[in-house]
């Protein structure tokens, strides 16, 4: 299955990465006389409610989806780790103040704290991926404590502590280390996640703005075309499936190979 | 067990004071003026002024937080914008539609999932078993943003069985709480294939046949029963998944809940019914989790020692 992953992921990436060069249209090119078409020779995937070429949506969508999934697993994991491997290496009230933000961020199911934030801060791009970083951080932070608790114990980190070595060397050349594989199988899954919330705060009305393509605004517009188009519903819910089915066979293979006890 | 109930229900406290005051957070990080924001830019001075006042934005930070605390302790979130009434009324009046679409998605997920993850053990590695996890798998990576507009197409435009949105009758349920239960189903099924596959590995099973029982009577006689303990914990782990769902399955079927109510409040600028909302989900959320230790604690009394 890792290797089905794998290849969705790469081919998804790939036609993010050169969208443009697979399709004639402008993503953003009206033909209204044109609109809600099904798909033809001339557009593999159709036309939207203004005319707009599907798939050339599709292709730009695949870059915002990429994009938000990127930025906010590699600032969420950075945040998480460093305020993980420290709550865990140090102990004391600096592990009890970080550990009580993260029991309250907890508490909050993640996707609601990101749509009270984005509702606050406004909708857009940038609020999503910051919403989704305010609430991503701290699954990696409680996974990298938990392995940051136990490396501290080890024989090697008390013999490099014991030989002088100062704390930051001991985190980052010792402890931090144990922690990589499941940071990366946590990062695999934070990409589906990601995808899957900036869609779902998009489809709200709530992240990525028209006309920027995302597949949650087409998704969302394609609501009011159930009857008369459900292809503009059909499309972009798919790609969105794909992918995320992607990132989870690839991080669920990975978590196997990692802890193979785990079914 | 009532120490252990009193250690939780003390730690629960902290948490929600966090959480109100993330929510008491809320409207301070609005940009700019909250009460020429929900105005709207052409409002005159004397109504921005008027606003704030109302919302209690002219008084020191702290006495706002102090008040706003005591409010939430009496039930009192203030007053909606948008409808003039008390938010705590508005999301009273929605609850019990929110509550309904909850329970028949998990009571749907439930039914539905543990026989397929019985039947994919019981099968485990033929055709019905991959065929069964396929259809789990399915279900855990389709967004119920998607989902709900597919079931839409099929059972209401295409075949025309339901309603395609909206209340008032049981098939107005139908709909939104296959949309909200499909991934609970998934990982249900998944959940409890995996642990009646670990259960039938017990030596009990095995001296269960031993002394005669046909292999279907021993599953579902002994095995099913203990493989039972993670799948209910996992139950009400996954209802903060539920309830946060219900805000997007509300949107896509008009279903008069606390989440469809939310988004209106956001699109609305109606900061305290926003607040209210997110209040209400949130602590019915930190609720859920503690009735789910607490049931775990009473499941596996080992727990209640640590």
């Amino acid at each position: 299955m890792i290797r089905v992953g794998a290849v969705i992921v790469a081919v998804a990436a790939l036609a993010a990465l050169v969208g443009p060069l697979l399709t004639p249209y402008d993503p953003s090119a009206q033909a209204l006389a044109l609109r809600l078409q099904g798909p033809s020779l001339a557009h593999p995937l159709g036309l939207d409610e203004l005319g707009r070429d599907i798939l050339a949506r599709l292709l730009a969508g695949a870059r915002i989806s990429f994009l938000v999934g990127v930025v906010v697993v590699g600032v969420s994991s950075a945040i998480g780790m460093t305020l993980g491997s420290i709550a865990g290496y140090f102990g004391g009230v600096v592990d009890d103040a970080i550990s009580r933000v993260i029991d309250v961020l907890m508490a909050f199911p993640g996707i609601l704290l990101a749509i009270a934030l984005v509702a606050v801060l406004g909708p857009s791009l940038t609020n999503v991926v910051l919403a989704l970083c305010v609430i991503g951080w701290v699954g990696y932070a409680r996974l990298v404590r938990g392995q940051a608790l136990r490396a501290r114990e080890f024989e090697y980190v008390q013999a490099a502590r014991a030989l002088g070595a100062g704390p930051g060397r001991v985190v980052l050349r010792h402890v931090l280390p144990t922690a990589i594989p499941a940071v990366v199988v946590q990062a695999t899954l934070g990409m589906a996640g990601a995808i899957i919330a900036e869609a779902s705060l998009s489809f709200l009305g709530l992240g990525v703005q028209p006309p920027t393509p995302s597949w949650g605004t087409m998704l969302d517009a394609g609501r009011s075309h159930l009857f008369d188009a459900p292809h503009l519903t059909i499309v972009p819910g798919v790609a969105i499936a794909l992918l995320v089915l992607g990132f989870n066979f690839v991080g669920d293979g990975l978590r196997d190979r990692i802890d193979p006890k785990k079914d | 067990m009532a120490r252990y109930l009193m250690r939780r229900l003390l730690l629960t406290v902290p948490v929600l004071l966090g959480v109100a005051t993330l929510v008491f957070a809320l409207i301070h990080l609005v940009p700019g003026d909250p009460a020429q924001t929900m105005l709207g830019e052409s409002a005159a001075p004397e109504e921005v002024a008027r606003l704030r006042t109302q919302l209690g934005l002219d008084k020191p930070l702290l006495e706002q937080y102090v008040g706003f605390v005591k409010g939430v302790a009496h039930g009192d979130l203030g007053t909606s914008f948008r409808y003039g009434t008390p938010v705590a009324r508005e999301i009273r009046q929605r609850a019990p539609d929110t509550a309904l679409l909850a329970v028949c998605a998990m009571a749907a997920a439930i039914v539905f999932a543990i026989p397929l993850g019985i039947i994919a053990a019981m099968f485990r590695g033929t055709f019905v078993d991959h065929a069964a996890m396929t259809v789990a798998l399915a279900g855990i990576s389709m967004p119920n943003f998607w989902l709900g507009p597919l079931l839409a197409i099929l059972f209401a435009v295409k075949l025309g069985w339901l309603p395609v949105a909206g209340s008032g009758t049981a098939w107005h349920l139908v709909l939104p709480a296959a949309t909200l239960g499909a991934a609970l189903a998934a990982i249900l099924a998944r959940m409890t294939r995996a642990s009646l596959l670990e259960e039938l590995r017990e030596l009990y099973v095995l001296a269960a046949r031993a002394r005669g029982l046909s292999r279907v009577r021993a599953i579902l006689r002994h095995a099913f029963r203990n493989s039972l303990i993670p799948v209910v914990t996992i139950i009400g782990l996954q209802f903060g998944a539920v309830l946060t769902g219900t805000i997007i399955t509300e949107t896509i079927f008009a279903w008069p809940g606390v989440g469809r109510l939310l988004i209106q409040a956001i699109n609305f600028r109606d900061y305290p019914l926003v607040q209210g909302c997110i209040l209400f989900i949130s602590i019915t959320y930190v609720a859920m989790n503690l009735m789910t230790d607490l049931t775990y604690g009473w499941l596996d009394p080992r727990i209640r020692y640590e």
